[in-house]
């Protein structure tokens, strides 16, 4: 008796990505937004996130992540992160006349909105980390599914 | 003492794989090994025996924080130096898999010789 | 005024990343006309800029040693100039050699990718800030590498990949060795720590100071770290080639090691020795192999390995006269160099082929690429009155006045070679009959031409006005380079 060809991992990997996932992607936005008190900031915190991703698409397959962010949002994501990054920056030349300038009120130490823009620019390294590592590790996937069917056709 | 000759050791391992592997694959996680060495070599850098993470808490004294915490400074160093492994690491593993779709093989020898 | 030095890194990478957001719908001329004009604006502020000094900028407010530092002094302004001219002419010679490859957007990303990177490596006061930027101009030159993927490039690729990682590796162990001696990265800091507590013969700079020489010099494309050049500078589209061969060897290899063992470790005689012996052999191999080659472009990559040498040889003398020498046969290698890659670019879209066997009499055909190609040529053998004489002869008169007799010898050697090789190549492909297929071949398109045209008339012009070059543009950054003080002093502030 033949069903239908399943994809992704066994029934145990994919109940335990269900309950972990949502775990990661709140301790990635904390390691994010409390970059500036603790140590973490806006790299791991993305990776995590994308870690998050690249777990979904492990355990469900290609086909299930790309119906949740699709290729050209996670593009998009990129890019957007990255302009902010710039963007903030030429800010801060235009208002203090160097690159990378802290414009915004610094607060009072070891409080969550302390130490001026840095918050901000970890949001924004998260957004283009974690889109960066999701859509390079998308890309590598649609390159092995191309491999594996050339093989397959060969041997055919 | 002991410590940088280990990572040293380390370094040499990943000299050898990245040397004397035919496989295309286990050259790339030479590569990776070294990187791997030099951010560590780079974070006994700033060691201390006995010595509290570089984390500026609420109640602390200034003086005895400088006295007693590690160096901060090779640790962003090395933030920056992984992300940039990673890039590099990345663009070799494309490659690698369109070398494969090319040529039909991972050995590092008959591609040489294909070229001519 | 110094508001404007980060530009020259943050616009190339602004506009790259709009260049991919709004190439989602138009991807055949947004990406091509933004990348001029991107590059144009770049020229400009490189104009307001110019003359000016030496310029501090301090990234975010926060002052050296503590926070990043941008310097401009008089030869970064010389690197200025030379990476953003090619950059510009090469990106327009790029509109329409790019047409065969149909992939416009992400060549033109990576490109500017290239740029800001390099432009990075020449402003930056810091080392591992220069370590960064290194790696995002030699990451964006593997991917570019490699970019006709159905062809066996991908090979020349890997191996550039690989070798350069490596290079990579040891440099950024060499910057843990000065941080661990130092205590910090900021090059002015790290020389007044070595000037301050006499620390010269070190055994960690020592160390340190081999670890440089071992990942730059494979870099710079210096024997015995030359073989990935011939491999990438051939298998490369043309416009790589040429943004290879006639800046990116030159930022990440010679500008970092002038300014690694000039300006911040100093330059002892174990330093100049290994230049000048790895710069000997340099210019002998890449001779030596130029003479056996068949396909044009190889045999245009060996010669930059041969030219290289010069220019090594020439830091390594380390005399006013012999730094005036390499200084102005960098500039004028990467325009003669960067003609002849364009040129030999010209020739495979018309033609089909870059094999000198197969090509023949292109006098009649292609006028305006063959003219180009002969002034090339004729610069890069050393031939009076174009540009590559007059550098070749100050190079060889500060040799011999030094008192290095065989080297002297060596580098005449090297420019008859250099001469003869250059001769065949001008028998086989410009003069002679035409070979029976290159019957119906039509003159290159004009965006392609106008560069090669410009890059010849620079030889002719640079040629003759060589003594008003060096006077206003190479004096001026010698004496920078030489003057370990005085950067110290302008980027601290003691």
């Amino acid at each position: 008796m033949k069903g239908k060809k399943q994809s992704g991992m066994t029934f145990i990997v994919k109940t335990i990505t269900n309950l972990i996932i949502g775990f990661m992607m709140v301790f990635g936005a904390y390691v994010v937004l409390y970059g500036h008190i603790t140590p973490g900031g806006g790299f791991p915190g993305g990776v995590m996130i994308a870690l998050a991703y690249i777990l979904i698409t492990l355990a469900y397959g290609r086909k299930v992540v790309e119906s949740m962010v699709s290729g050209v949002a996670g593009s998009v994501g990129d890019d957007i992160g990255a302009l902010a990054i710039i963007i903030l920056g030429f800010i801060g030349l235009w208002i203090g006349g160097t690159f990378l300038f802290n414009f915004l009120p610094k607060g009072t130490p070891f409080e969550l909105f302390s130490a001026g823009h840095i918050i901000i620019y970890n949001l924004a390294i998260m957004l283009k980390v974690g889109m960066s590592l999701y859509i390079v590790f998308l890309a590598l996937a649609i390159l092995q599914r191309v491999v594996v069917t050339r093989n397959e056709n060969e041997e055919n | 003492m002991t410590l940088y000759f280990l990572n040293f050791v380390l370094l040499i391992i990943g000299l050898y794989a990245l040397v004397f592997k035919r496989h295309i694959v286990k050259k790339i996680l030479g590569v990776a090994i070294m990187e791997y060495a030099v951010n560590l070599f780079l974070i006994l850098l700033g060691f201390r025996k006995s010595g509290v993470p570089p984390i500026l808490m609420k109640d602390m004294d200034m003086a005895t924080f400088i006295r007693t915490a590690v160096d901060p400074l090779p640790q962003a160093l090395v933030l920056t130096s992984i992300v940039i492994g990673l890039g590099t690491l990345a663009l070799m593993v494309a490659m690698a898999i369109r070398l494969y779709e090319r040529y039909g093989t991972f050995d590092m020898d008959e591609i040489k010789r294909l070229r001519g | 005024m110094s508001v404007l030095l980060p530009l020259f890194t943050t616009i190339p990478v602004f506009s790259a990343i709009l260049m991919l957001l709004v190439g989602k719908f138009d991807k055949k001329y947004f990406p091509r006309i933004w990348s001029i004009l991107t590059s144009l604006s770049l020229l400009f502020i490189l104009a307001a800029i110019w003359g000016k000094g030496t310029i501090i900028h301090e990234m975010g407010g926060w002052k050296p040693p503590f926070g990043v530092v941008l310097v401009k002094d008089n030869l970064s302004q010389l690197m200025l100039l030379v990476v953003n001219v090619v950059t510009f002419l090469t990106v327009i010679y790029s509109y329409s050699y790019m047409r065969k490859y149909e992939d416009y957007l992400r060549f033109f990303t990576l490109f500017l990718f290239m740029l800001a990177g390099m432009n990075g490596v020449v402003l930056t006061g810091d080392l591992f800030n220069l370590f960064v930027f290194l790696e995002i101009a030699s990451i964006a030159s593997y991917a570019l590498v490699g970019y006709g993927i159905d062809a066996e490039e991908l090979e020349a690729s890997f191996k550039y990949l690989i070798l350069g990682a490596l290079a990579s590796i040891f440099i950024l162990f060499g910057i843990g060795m000065i941080y661990s001696v130092t205590g910090s990265v900021n090059m002015a800091d790290v020389a007044r720590f070595i000037i301050d507590n006499g620390l010269a013969d070190n055994k960690a700079i020592l160390m340190a100071t081999g670890l440089f020489i071992l990942g730059f010099g494979l870099k710079a494309g210096l024997v015995p770290f030359h073989a990935w050049l011939p491999d990438a500078h051939s298998s490369a589209p043309a416009p790589i080639s040429v943004m290879l061969s006639g800046v990116l060897i030159k930022v990440l290899g010679i500008y970092s090691l002038m300014r690694i063992f000039y300006s911040m470790i100093g330059m002892t005689s174990v330093v100049s020795n290994i230049l000048l012996v790895m710069g000997s052999i340099s210019m002998l191999v890449g001779a030596f192999m130029g003479f056996g080659q068949d396909d044009m472009k190889r045999m245009f990559a060996f010669s930059s390995i041969s030219q290289m040498g010069y220019i090594a040889v020439g830091i390594g003398i380390g005399t006013p006269l012999a730094i005036i020498g390499a200084l102005f046969h960098l500039l004028n290698h990467a325009v003669f160099k960067s003609l002849l890659f364009l040129s030999s670019g010209a020739i495979q879209t018309s033609t089909g082929t870059r094999n000198l066997s197969e090509l023949g009499g292109l006098r009649k055909s292609m006028p305006v690429t063959s003219g180009a190609s002969v002034i090339g040529a004729l610069s890069i053998a050393g031939v009076p009155p174009f540009n590559g004489f007059w550098s070749k002869l100050i190079i060889i008169v500060a040799a011999f006045s030094a008192g290095y007799i065989w080297l002297g010898a060596i580098l005449v050697l090297t420019a008859f070679l250099t001469l003869a090789y250059y001769l065949r190549f001008q028998k086989n492909v410009i003069f002679g009959e035409p070979t029976p297929n290159m019957k119906d071949v039509r003159e290159a398109p004009f965006l392609m031409l106008m560069p090669i045209v410009i890059f010849a008339v620079l030889c002719l012009l640079g040629g003759i006005f060589n003594g008003w070059l060096i006077s206003n543009i190479i004096a001026p950054a010698q004496s920078v380079i030489m003057n370990q003080m005085a950067y110290i002093s302008s980027v601290l502030g003691i």
